[in-house]
């Protein structure tokens, strides 16, 4: 392994990090409107408040990693992907200051509407990012030659509703975890019909994308990927029979669990079809590659930085274990 | 209008909107973490009190600085993808280090500092107050660094039109980089010392919680005594490296258009510089005082601005006035401190309505001075986006108008909205004042503690 394929693997791992853990706190965003109180909304609130932020910064690390590692990936999918991505940005501008502003004011009305609208547009614009670059981007000498709405097709947006169904998943799953009696009761049916809604999902993309991309599901069947891709539906099935019974035995903590695993096998599955590419069509992560001291230099940082920023956040997800009320003591 | 003017504008108010943000945050936080301290060692439940009230401040203001730092983060790919491209083998890791190293460590922790009153013991309660303090001096490291590699650019090489690093260590401690760094901090220090004294100021001349203020005040006037006039002679070496590397800017930022052949340059205090004409209008000068400061002699040599072509000359207007109207705040806060040392040899430093009323009015001057700081030193670095090296120009995303036109109509209605509701509700904590009655968490009681009574019936 060379350190384009080891940082290409840490990229990879940084993403689907951010996807996990800002995907659940999102997704509880996306179920704001369904808590039937505003005792209710302090519970689903307080459930992510202490970790949001760093569940976030996830994505400033993994811009600042991609920025380094790859740079030509940075430079041109961003400019491809402007208007999704700076949507996205706004979602979370709304979102983040939702959750300081909310708790300040004595009408909360106008920050819920905040918090929810801002996750969903967050979300859904981070589908449009995911379906517009699977879509393929035009580059010519290394940089973006297309239009600004080359992203915007009807896969694209299959894939933002795709997302936000995921997203509510694993938001359900986490609220079980966290919360007790009717608000848990309500997260289980939930979870149970966004299972429902994930599993259709992923019948429709496992049918749509041999149409819409056949150079990245003919790589599929190219050796030796051929040998082990099979593995990434298998474990997505098994997945979600655990979710089911786990769900319907009423287990806390195996839902959440299963959910990831199911987002798991999604995108090895992706990653898998995308590999060695850096930007479909054809671009590869070599020639999107940064110089090599600096991708050495910045490895260093990350196998510093890295190990400490887990510790104490597995630290900090201890130190708020436990159910959240509704008056949970705040600043 | 063009993407290049349309992309400047966009990056230079998203900037200018979020400076303000973290200016606050990186002050406060080591307010916060003296307030905590003296907690910790004198046991005196005002310390603590003071610190839950200012960290509700805190809290609201890094919330509305993390999401709009995020964008700022995006928007070098988005609407400077070819600088981008181009710098990204020096430039790229410090941002990505800022992520590791800054943001991290403010977010993991802010958790603990809010919610974490509770479940930790006060000596981690403390742990996390000094780490979110630390990561805002870490953001200001890194993002400093690149932004004054920007300015002065070292450390690589350009082989076939690619930029190549050489030396990280030199890309890093760039010419630029020791005050840029240092004068970004004492203007965080005294931007939340000066805030803090504003507010205080104005509950003690309502007779609103005494005792509570004036120790809030004692404390920023102290941090403020320590950093303002510390800021003037960082300044002052921050001029001297700007015409050591970047003599375009300081002549802009002087309105000095000749070199001085014979005799010294003069300061001009108040100038109108028109860059058409290539001269000053009603211009009032102090005769030698430019050259004293720059080469500390009485007649030494400062390029003028009509010594570079006038394609590469900055906007000498915009960068005199910025740069006036940052010295000037930075005089008005050094004069108040030796006003604050005299009223407190005499023994009336609280009492002194006067005083007290000046306090108020100065205290939005700080995020003023930052603001007009960044201008000048951004503005001043046109029309180069790295100096010397790559036009702005030539820095752009192949985009089109469009597209920024959207985004920065976006920003601005959602600058506008974010920033009426955070001015809302921050007077509302403040109107609300502080919480003396709430009992403390059992965890955080420490042996021998000095009930909030006994001092509020000192004052």
């Amino acid at each position: 392994m060379d350190i384009v394929q080891l940082w290409n693997a840490l990229v990879g791992v940084v993403i689907i990090l951010y996807v996990i853990l800002d995907g659940f706190g999102l997704g509880i965003g996306i179920l704001f409107p369904t808590a039937k109180s505003e005792e209710e909304r302090d519970v689903l609130m307080n459930s992510i408040a202490p970790i949001w932020d760093a569940n976030q910064t996830w994505i400033v690390f993994g811009g600042g990693a991609l920025f380094a590692a790859f740079p030509m990936i940075y430079t041109v999918l961003f400019s491809a992907l402007y208007i999704p991505l700076l949507s996205f940005l706004f979602g979370l501008i709304f979102r983040g200051v939702a959750f300081e502003f909310r708790i300040n004011t004595n009408r909360k009305y106008l920050w819920n509407w905040a918090f929810f609208l801002g996750s969903l547009l967050a979300v859904l614009n981070q589908g449009f990012v995911l379906g517009g670059y699977i879509s393929g981007i035009k580059v010519v000498d290394g940089a973006f030659a297309g239009g600004p709405f080359d992203w915007l097709n009807p896969f694209t947006v299959m894939v933002g509703i795709a997302l936000v169904v995921g997203y509510v998943l694993l938001g359900s799953t986490f609220l079980i975890i966290k919360t007790e009696g009717a608000v848990q009761e309500r997260a289980y049916k939930q979870a149970f019909w966004a299972a429902m809604a994930v599993a259709c999902f992923m019948i429709v993309v496992s049918i749509w994308t041999p149409y819409h991309a056949p150079d990245l599901t003919a790589r599929w069947f190219t050796e030796p990927r051929l040998y082990f891709v099979w593995n990434f539906p298998l474990l997505g099935l098994v997945a979600f029979g655990l979710l089911l019974r786990s769900l319907k035995k009423r287990r806390e903590l195996m839902p959440f669990i299963s959910s990831v695993l199911l987002f798991l096998s999604a995108y090895f599955g992706l990653q898998s079809a995308l590999w060695p590419l850096a930007i479909p069509p054809d671009l590869t992560i070599y020639e999107a590659a940064a110089q090599r001291e600096t991708q050495i230099f910045t490895l260093w940082g990350v196998a510093i930085v890295l190990p400490v920023v887990l510790t104490y956040t597995i630290y900090s997800y201890r130190v708020f274990r436990g159910k959240v009320g509704g008056a949970e003591g705040y600043h | 209008m063009d993407v290049v003017l349309l992309s400047r504008l966009q990056f230079g108010i998203t900037t200018a909107f979020h400076i303000l943000f973290p200016t606050l945050t990186i002050g406060l936080a080591f307010y916060l973490v003296v307030t905590e301290f003296l907690w910790l060692r004198t046991k005196d439940e005002m310390y603590y009190r003071m610190y839950r009230f200012w960290v509700k401040v805190f809290a609201v203001h890094f919330a509305v600085g993390v999401v709009t730092g995020i964008t700022l983060e995006f928007e070098f790919g988005t609407n400077f993808a070819r600088f981008s491209q181009f710098v990204s083998n020096v430039f790229a890791p410090l941002l990505a280090y800022e992520g590791m190293t800054a943001f991290f460590l403010e977010a993991g922790f802010l958790g603990i500092m809010l919610f974490g009153w509770q479940r930790v013991p006060p000596l981690v309660h403390f742990l996390s107050t000094a780490l979110v303090g630390a990561g805002a001096t870490f953001s200001a490291f890194w993002i400093m660094s690149a932004n004054a590699w920007m300015q002065t650019p070292t450390g690589f090489e350009i082989i076939d039109g690619k930029l190549l690093v050489t030396s990280f260590r030199e890309a890093i401690f760039n010419p630029a980089f020791p005050t840029h760094l240092s004068h970004m901090l004492m203007a965080s220090y005294e931007t939340a010392a000066f805030a803090v004294a504003g507010i205080s100021a104005w509950f003690l001349l309502r007779g609103e919680h005494t005792a509570f203020y004036r120790r809030s005040l004692g404390i920023a006037l102290l941090m403020a005594a320590l950093f303002a006039p510390l800021q003037v002679f960082i300044g002052d070496m921050k001029g001297l490296s700007t015409a050591e590397h970047q003599p375009a800017k300081l002549a802009a930022m002087e309105g000095h258009w000749e070199t001085n052949t014979e005799g010294g340059a003069p300061l001009r205090l108040f100038a109108i510089p028109d860059m058409e004409a290539e001269k000053n209008h009603f211009e009032i000068a102090i005769p030698n005082a430019l050259s004293l400061l720059i080469t500390h002699s009485a007649d030494g040599k400062v390029q003028g601005l009509k010594e570079f072509p006038k394609a590469d000359r900055p906007n000498a207007l915009i960068t005199y006035w910025s740069f006036r109207v940052m010295v000037g705040i930075g005089f008005i806060f050094a004069g108040v401190m030796a006003w604050a040392l005299l009223l407190w040899w005499r023994k009336r430093l609280f009492d002194c309505r006067l005083f007290l009323k000046a306090l108020i009015c100065i205290q939005p001057l700080g995020f003023i001075a930052v603001v007009m700081g960044w201008i000048t030193t951004e503005v001043g670095r046109q029309p180069w986006v790295l100096y010397g090296l790559m036009r702005t120009s030539e820095g752009v995303s192949p985009i089109p108008a469009g597209n920024v036109i959207w985004s920065l109509s976006v920003f601005l209605i959602f600058f506008a909205i974010i920033g009426t509701s955070y001015f809302y509700y921050i007077l509302k904590i403040l109107k609300n004042g502080p919480d003396l009655d709430s009992p403390i968490p059992p965890v955080q009681r420490p042996s021998g503690m000095r009930p909030t009574e006994d001092a509020l019936k000192e004052a």
